[in-house]
């Protein structure tokens, strides 16, 4: 038995190997790298190429950044202050046009005595968006979220209390229309006449009301043209009010094109088609000029409340596809469990259908928001201030900012990009927050 | 098609079948498009009845119980399900939704929603229970269904049996009187095809009104008053569970049953 021990299978290790770090390839940057950038003769080509670009933007851009210059008055002075400092022919970004202008950029021409009317009222509209945006906020406040289109349009435009009164009056016969047609008409009926009535109030009667009521009681602030409004004010409001209106007109087209009423149907494609076929600027010609043409002579409909129309309508169109596509990944199982446990056509789609298929959707409507919010800026082409061609070509206009090129543009850029990138943000912690499977 | 013997001993004490009618169907036809899906379909189902409704796929089995709570609409007869005429109204149609309780294939619970509030939607929404009393009631019924532990998870989170047996409890949250159940062990696994079965047994053991469309012979052998056989849109013929087995009469009965129980 003496040779056995080598070829037997039995074996009893008697020194434990310690624990080793991996080899250095294979640890830390250098397996980072190896892995990432230079994995194959491709990626190692595909690297060297990006290293290069990314070197010739950083040589052009960097000296501009780096010789950059804050306190100037003037075009002409920052290139005194740029010779000096680096040289004749130096080159330099010159912010000091951004810290002379920032409130044209941001209101336009606003009177500056009124700024603070304009700072409240973006101050409000956070505590008026922030029990929509997070559920777990006390949901009294969204009467304050209600109200502050009111308070907005008042502290905006300032004139007679009366006037905000009698648009939220036009709700509120809405409302009441709708809980008075119900027991007597039936729920269509009634439906119709909750959005009737308030047209003809707002169309008909509301300026009759507003006018009376202020000769009783006048109460207001100094009024502040449409015409002052420019700048990020103009893009806010615009863009924020058409987002508010646009989400539910959007909804209810979509179910309106899923609608086995025919003419319901045949109205909402006509609507959807129609408005995505054509381009925005279209729209807003319209509501410029081609929309007098239509109303009463004699009425005086604010330029960027038909702007305000038009943005919406034509968000609302590309919503109601979106939404459309949510509706129709949701099966068919969940339209039958909610008809079987007796809930009506409306109930099931506020508890069952839509949460889930505004879920799904959400990432196609946040597009469709920053879409809008940056489509606010052709505005310009209907005479009115938008934050990035109207006060930058103000700006450049005027004697001292002659000449200066990329500075204006790239504020107002990166105040975009902030707005924009905040909405991106918050529809991915959303979508995170409504996970619902697989946890 | 599987055929799980019923090994446990049944109460029948509750499993009585009164004269009250509960569903009448009077000369019923109905069309997909050209397509004759049901004809002229006639059969009463008294109060306390256990129905178990098979054929082969295509039958039209699942478009007969269907109609009983309008989730397919008939073309031609009467339905009148306790006391109440399915007809183009509305009113009526939610009348009988709310009293008639149906179960699906694939369960169909709302995933966005907790097994609790699946539970206590309709009965604050449609009954207007207050939401403790319904939330009471839903636990009942989940203690009933042996898954009270899993009230606060969501639907994604509990196995297919599981999830057929919230279903169950959803349904009966709304104290209905009716329970369809439209294949409810097709989409699930043997064990769980047995705990869903179990439930099943245990309502026909209080008395419900039960009408099954399934293929678990031993289900319907156990618990059925009646089996309906369907084939091409009409009932074939129909008898109870122990004739309808060991003595069928027509061809195509014969047939099927041989395919469905033949290995």
């Amino acid at each position: 038995m003496s040779g056995t021990k080598a070829n037997s299978a039995s074996f009893v290790r008697d020194t434990m190997l310690s624990e080793q770090d991996p080899p250095i390839t294979e640890r830390g940057v250098v397996k980072w790298a190896r892995e990432n950038l230079f994995s194959g003769p491709l990626n190692t080509f595909l690297t060297i190429i990006g290293a290069v670009a990314i070197y010739i933007i950083l040589k052009g851009l960097a000296p501009w950044l780096l010789h950059s210059v804050w306190n100037a008055n003037s075009a002409a002075e920052c290139r005194e202050i740029i010779a000096a400092a680096y040289g004749e022919g130096a080159h330099g970004a010159c912010w000091g046009v951004v810290r002379e202008r920032w409130a044209q950029f941001l209101y336009g021409f606003y009177p500056s005595e009124h700024y603070w009317r304009v700072n409240l009222t973006f101050i409000l509209l956070f505590v008026a968006l922030a029990p929509i945006l997070f559920a777990n906020l006390p949901r009294k406040m969204l009467w304050f979220s209600v109200i502050y289109p009111a308070v907005a349009l008042l502290l905006l435009w300032g004139g007679s209390v009366w006037v905000p009164v009698a648009a939220l009056a036009g709700f509120a016969l809405g409302w009441l229309a709708y809980r008075f047609a119900l027991p007597v008409t039936g729920s269509l009926a009634a439906t119709v006449a909750a959005v009737l009535v308030p047209i003809i109030w707002w169309l008909f009667f509301a300026g009759w009301f507003a006018g009376l009521a202020h000769g009783i009681l006048p109460l207001g602030m100094e009024q502040v043209p449409s015409s002052k409004f420019g700048g990020f004010l103009l893009s806010l409001t615009i863009g924020v009010t058409g987002i508010a209106f646009s989400l539910p007109l959007g909804v209810v087209l979509a179910l309106g094109r899923q609608s086995d009423m025919f003419l319901v149907k045949t109205l909402s494609v006509g609507f959807i088609e129609f408005i995505r076929g054509v381009p925005l600027i279209t729209l807003l010609f319209t509501a410029s000029l081609l929309l007098n043409y239509f109303l009463p002579p004699g009425t005086n409909f604010d330029i960027i409340l038909r702007v305000i129309i038009m943005v919406t309508l034509f968000s609302a169109a590309y919503i109601a596809e979106v939404v459309r596509g949510g509706l129709a990944a949701l099966p068919r199982g969940q339209y039958e469990a909610a008809d079987a446990l007796g809930l009506d056509y409306w109930k099931a789609q506020q508890l069952i259908i839509m949460p889930q298929a505004l879920k799904i959707s959400i990432p196609g409507i946040v597009s469709s928001f920053i879409g809008l919010f940056k489509d606010t800026t052709l505005v310009i082409f209907v005479g009115l201030l938008d934050p990035l061609k109207g006060i930058t070509d103000a700006i450049r206009g005027s004697f001292e900012w002659k000449g200066i090129y990329w500075e204006p543009f790239l504020f107002p850029a990166l105040i975009f990009f902030l707005i924009c990138f905040g909405m991106s943000r918050y529809s991915m912690y959303l979508e995170n927050k409504l996970k619902r499977d697989h946890r | 098609m599987s055929e799980l013997a019923i090994d446990r001993t049944i109460d029948r004490s509750h499993m009585q079948v009164s004269d009250e009618v509960a569903i009448q169907i009077t000369g019923m036809n109905k069309w997909y498009g050209a397509f004759h899906v049901l004809r002229d379909i006639n059969m009463t189902v008294n109060r306390g009845e256990r129905i178990v409704i098979c054929g082969p796929s295509g039958s039209g089995k699942s478009t007969l119980i269907r109609c009983i709570n309008r989730l397919e609409e008939h073309q031609q007869g009467q339905i009148i399900v306790d006391g109440t005429e399915l007809t183009s109204d509305l009113k009526n149609i939610d009348k009988v939704r709310s009293e008639v309780g149906m179960v699906f294939q694939h369960f169909n619970l709302f995933p966005h929603l907790t097994i609790l509030e699946n539970c206590t939607l309709a009965p604050i929404w449609v009954r207007k229970e207050p939401r403790k009393e319904a939330e009471a009631t839903a636990m009942h019924y989940l203690e009933k269904v042996k898954i009270p532990e899993q009230a606060n998870k969501y639907p994604g989170q509990l196995s297919g049996g599981q999830q057929q047996r919230v279903a169950i409890a959803r349904s009966l949250c709304m104290k209905p009187r009716i329970m369809l159940f439209d294949e409810p062990t097709s989409a699930l696994d043997p064990e769980m095809i047995k705990e869903v079965l179990d439930t099943m047994i245990e309502l026909a053991e209080e008395g419900m009104t039960m009408l099954c469309v399934t293929h678990e012979m031993g289900f319907a052998q156990a618990v059925a008053n009646r089996v309906i056989f369907m084939d091409q849109g009409q009932i074939v013929e129909q008898n109870e569970p122990k004739e309808f087995f060991n003595n069928p009469q027509s061809d195509r009965t014969k047939l099927f049953l041989s395919q469905i129980l033949g290995h």
